[in-house]
């Protein structure tokens, strides 16, 4: 029953994690870059629905929907601003500035709202699951999370396999100059990619600070490294893989909390993550790259 | 033959630039205090510019020459501190000399964390972009977890090292817990200066000038430039990125020396050893330029002494920091601003313009 | 290469910029340091802790409530005349930014501090202090190591007091004897606490059925630590952390159905006063704390009142509550030593260390507060219990 108990919880945790490498994952394969500051659009969605469910008082239903339109809008801003005219740069030269963005969301969320933590009410409204008479409690939290997540993952494989914009992606993906060539907007499909990245990680941030309710501006910095772990771990830029390797990474967290230690838990996460990528190199489901000379 | 010739000598041009910038730099700090003109915030500052410039140093030659991006720097600064801590404390009262403390102090910390960086390169260096970031990330971050749980303590029957609490140590009524989990190292010797910090970095700028102009370091560069082709002309591909591995970790140790002989409190946080060191180091190797010495050395200073200077935006600060941080990486690849700076270019007066071109094109690839 | 040539002309302005700090300061130090903008005789007070990043919210509060009893001290007419000048600079709660913390309000002309506000920069500021003879009266850093050297004080409960006083209020009153403990094993305050209270424990006979624990980088899901004690069968949780973390491991307990009585010390301080926080979680959860915003006496109603109107209730926890003692505090021994404005501050540490021994404050986290030389004060604890969202003291 234990053993039940730390996987569910671990399935709950790892199902944020996949939800949140989905659009890391998403954003690497397209516009080749890490996008360090995916965690703090995170942070940047949940503040918003605080503010208007919270602090407006509207209902968290309209919060949750303002809030995924404000991080499209959001996202394409940044990429537009400070990735956009890094195109042609290294992609390190990227990094850092992504880096950058996530210091100034951090600390632009520090003037608006304070720096003290706040207490998230939840904006799920399914009842937890008592099975076993209480020995075993599955939170709605928990439930809406792995439904969300599982059907996000869907919509997003549909949406890139059968779509006209959607194959753009993937042509982008593949080889950028050719996309042109074929006239494929490639600048569009960029800014396509991130307003639904963006977009994915409002409702991450919706359910992240719903089944852990204390938001404060780094609240985003630490699941969103996590995550990057994840998806690296699923193999990056596969969508499966980030799902798959998110909830790996929050089983193994939890069980090795459970059984191991709860002090050792993040090396014991890391060190199956450098096992796993030394016995196959590019992740899970990650593609093998043929070199060429 | 003749073309190489030329690119050599233009290198050591360089080189005496980047040795020139340094005694300047030392110069006029000494200048200013010697003649008292020196803030204490300056002052303060110094040893801690100096463990930043090594420490962006020695990992430009992991990124800029070996072309890999490692996200655990940190990690091996990390332990460079507790090692030489640990020594320190423990043998503060043995070794009353200062100067010979703190050189085998230097000495142990570097050579530990080389040894962890000879270790972990091993596994690692066999993946490549990505996966090897983050499996660098994955150790640095298991460095740190481990040396917040450490307890080690010293009574007349040696060493007693325990995972779980000072208790546990068992100590006899003469022991002293020296390293106290999350709390760390205190009360460490301050033996960092300056002028040591100073020498600590021209030689690491000498190593890493002549290792890039040696044969390890135009081996690693072409195994950068491409593994295969370097692998079919007989490079020894695995020796080579060892060698330039272990090398940058012993010197981001000595950096972590530096770094923990300079405040009495030692604590590993997710801000001093943790990622963000790691992003934070990277982020001074890009600004200056991949693959550049010179220019890491004054990005680690520009961006370390940034924050500071910004102190009085209080609560504005560190948003101004991120700001001016975001302009300056777009700033630095803006094709019009770059083809200005040509023009108005320092280097142009020294007339070795196109090695500056062929590095950083070398750099970009 | 390119890039360079920008950057070099970028050091160039900092270091002429830091230059111009550096003549600047120093002429400072040569002329009338101590005087403000209006010319009157003033004793400057300086501060170090983290007003960015995660750890901010402590730092907030600390600056706030010393804000608060500076303006109040110079209302009513400074001290002995003298008017005093308050000065926070941001830290991080990072050891190596305190040590800037520190030179900075050295070049500004500090006399007095009231330390850092985290363990591990004060230690560090602590470390720059001695060194100079600058007295310092920390308000929150609890380390044992925070107030080594003759010049520094505390104005909180070390660590390892907090976790002896609370064993043993859990085993005088016998709450349980079957106990778990969550702490926070990648920082100072928390591990240091839960060290000193499994040590006590032992000797009262308590029994610590489970030590569940989790670092900084694995604050965000306590189920499997809230299972395992579950199993455990702890008729009591220890909760030696702050508050935001608390507030997670409340709402998982909740979730997971675990019923058992929550103990925690002044880190839980500020619980209720989280921005919409369900303080139903919190019913019937005790802990150790200096300052109980719903106390009746004139200290803390006065305290309350102000600094509801001036910061709202967000950061109105123990920790402004500490700082604004602390100044309050400052201000007596202050008084008590006969400081004048014109004095260094090694004259002024100097008079301090013995006039801190002499005085007996009474404030808003203490009655009759004394100082021992080693630098720890001696109150009373004050355990309280949350009831109806509202501290009951014990």
């Amino acid at each position: 029953m234990e053993f039940l108990s730390y996987l569910v919880s671990g399935i709950s945790l790892g199902s944020i994690y996949a939800l949140i490498a989905l659009g890391y994952t998403m954003v690497y394969g397209i516009a080749k870059m890490l996008n360090f500051a995916h965690g703090d659009v995170i942070m940047v969605g949940a503040f918003v629905i605080f503010t208007v469910s919270t602090t407006w008082g509207l209902s968290p239903v309209v919060g949750v929907l303002i809030s995924i339109v404000f991080c499209t809008l959001f996202g394409m801003l940044i990429e537009k601003v400070a990735y956009k005219p890094l195109r042609k740069a290294s992609s390190l030269a990227v990094l850092i500035t992504a880096i950058g963005v996530s210091y100034l969301l951090q600390n632009a969320a520090q003037l608006i709202f304070g720096s003290s933590t706040k207490s998230f009410t939840s904006v799920v409204n399914i009842p937890a699951l008592r099975l076993f008479d209480g020995a075993l409690v599955i939170s709605g939290e928990t439930i809406a999370t792995i439904i969300i997540s599982i059907i996000i993952m869907i919509a997003l494989t549909l949406f890139i396999n059968k779509t006209k914009p959607g194959r753009a992606m993937l042509a982008v993906a593949e080889d950028r100059g050719a996309a042109q060539l074929m006239g494929i907007n490639v600048n569009a499909t960029i800014s396509l990619t991130f307003a639904i990245g963006s977009g994915l990680a409002a409702v991450a941030g919706a359910l992240l600070c719903s089944a852990y309710p204390a938001l404060s501006p780094t609240t985003g910095a630490m699941p969103g490294i996590k995550a990057f772990t994840a998806a690296v771990f699923g193999g990056i830029g596969s969508i499966p893989g980030a799902m798959i390797g998110g909830i790996l990474l929050g089983v193994i967290e939890n069980l090795s909390k459970g059984y191991i230690s709860t002090q050792l838990s993040d090396a014991i996460v890391f060190a199956v993550l450098i096992i796993v990528l030394l016995v196959k190199p590019t992740g899970i489901l990650g593609k093998k790259i043929n070199e060429k000379v | 033959m003749a073309k190489q010739k030329r690119v050599l000598k233009q290198s050591t041009k360089s080189d005496f630039i980047t040795y020139a910038m340094l005694a300047v730099a030392f110069i006029v700090v000494e200048v200013l205090t010697f003649t008292g003109n020196i803030s204490s915030l300056l002052s303060g500052l110094l040893v801690p510019l100096c463990a930043y410039s090594i420490l962006a140093v020695s990992l430009n030659l992991v990124v800029g020459i070996l072309g890999d991006l490692s996200l655990g720097h940190a990690g091996f600064m990390c332990i460079g501190a507790y090692v030489s801590a640990f020594f320190s404390v423990t043998c503060a009262d043995a070794i009353p000399q200062t100067w010979l403390r703190f050189l085998i102090a230097i000495l142990l910390g570097g050579t530990v964390a080389g040894i962890f960086g000879f270790l972990i390169g091993i596994p690692v260096l066999r993946l490549k972009g990505d996966y090897l970031a983050i499996v660098t990330l994955a150790f640095g971050e298991i460095i740190k977890n481990i040396v917040n749980l450490l307890f080690v303590g010293i009574d007349e029957n040696g060493l007693h090292v325990s995972l779980e609490s000072a208790n546990a140590l068992n100590l006899t009524e003469n022991g002293k817990v020296i390293i106290k989990g999350a709390l760390g190292i205190t009360g460490t010797p301050r033996d960092a200066n300056f002028v040591i910090g100073f020498i600590l970095l021209v030689i690491t700028v000498f190593v890493a000038l002549n290792l890039i102009n040696s044969r390890t370091g135009r081996a690693a560069m072409s195994i950068r430039d491409n593994r295969i082709a370097a692998e079919s002309v007989g490079i020894n591909v695995t020796k080579y990125k060892l060698i330039v591995f272990s090398v940058s970790a012993f010197f981001a140790g000595i950096a972590g020396v530096l770094y923990a002989h300079n405040l009495s409190s030692l604590t590993a946080t997710t801000k001093n050893f943790g990622y963000n060191m790691s992003i934070m180091i990277l982020v001074f190797v890009v600004l200056g330029g991949i693959g550049s010495t010179r220019g890491s050395i004054i990005a680690a200073v520009i961006l370390t002494a940034l924050p500071e200077v910004l102190r009085g935006l209080n609560d504005y600060r560190m948003l101004i920091y991120a700001i001016v941080l975001i302009l300056l990486m777009l700033a630095n690849n803006n094709e019009k601003l770059n083809a200005y700076k040509e023009k108005i270019s320092i280097t142009n007066l020294f007339k070795n313009k196109k090695a500056g071109n062929t590095l950083d094109k070398e750099a970009n690839s | 290469m390119k890039m360079k040539k920008v950057l070099a002309v970028l050091l160039a302005v900092t270091m002429v910029v830091l230059c111009f700090a550096a003549c600047g300061k120093s002429n400072d130090a040569s002329g009338e340091k101590n005087t403000n903008s209006t010319g009157e005789k003033t004793i400057k007070i300086g501060l170090s802790g983290p007003l960015t990043g995660s750890a901010a919210q402590y730092g907030n509060g600390v600056k706030n409530g010393a804000q608060l009893a500076v303006d109040e001290i110079n209302e009513a007419g400074g001290i002995n005349g003298i008017k005093l000048e308050f000065k926070m600079e941001d830290d991080e709660a990072d050891a190596e930014k305190a040590k800037n913390a520190y030179n900075t309000l050295k070049d500004w002309g500090m006399q007095l501090s009231l330390g850092a506000v985290t363990s591990g920069a004060c230690i560090a500021f602590q470390g720059e202090a001695s060194v100079d003879n600058m007295f310092v009266l920390t308000p929150s850093a609890t380390a044992v190591d925070a107030i080594n050297g003759d010049n520094a004080f505390r104005v909180c409960f070390a660590d390892p007091q907090q976790g002896v006083e609370s064993a043993d209020y859990i085993a005088d009153k016998k709450l349980a004897t079957k106990v778990a403990v969550i702490y926070d094993s990648s920082d100072a305050y928390s591990s240091g606490i839960y060290e000193a209270f499994s040590a006590e424990a032992a000797k009262k006979g308590l029994e610590i059925v489970t030590a569940q624990s989790f670092t900084a980088d694995t604050k965000t899901d306590f189920s499997a630590q809230i299972q395992a004690i579950k199993s455990s069968g702890a008729e009591l949780v220890f909760l030696p952390i702050y508050y935001s973390e608390a507030s997670l491991i409340l709402q998982t307990a909740k979730n997971a159905g675990l019923n058992v009585t929550f103990f925690g010390c002044d880190g839980l301080d500020g619980i209720l006063t989280m921005e919409n926080f369900d303080a139903s979680l919190a019913e019937g959860v005790m802990l150790l704390t200096p300052f109980a915003k719903d106390a009746t006496d004139d200290y803390t109603v006065k305290f309350v009142t102000k600094y509801k109107a001036k910061y709202g209730e967000d950061t109105m926890n123990q920790f402004a509550a500490d700082a604004y003692d602390g100044v309050y505090i400052i201000k007596q021994a202050v008084e008590k030593a006969g400081i004048t404005a014109d004095m260094t501050s090694s004259e002024i540490c100097d008079a301090l260390k013995v006039a801190m021994t002499q005085i007996e404050y009474t404030g808003v986290t203490a009655k009759g507060m004394t100082w021992s030389a080693n630098g720890e004060p001696t109150k009373p604890p004050i355990v309280v219990k949350i009831e109806n969202g509202a501290y009951t003291i014990l």
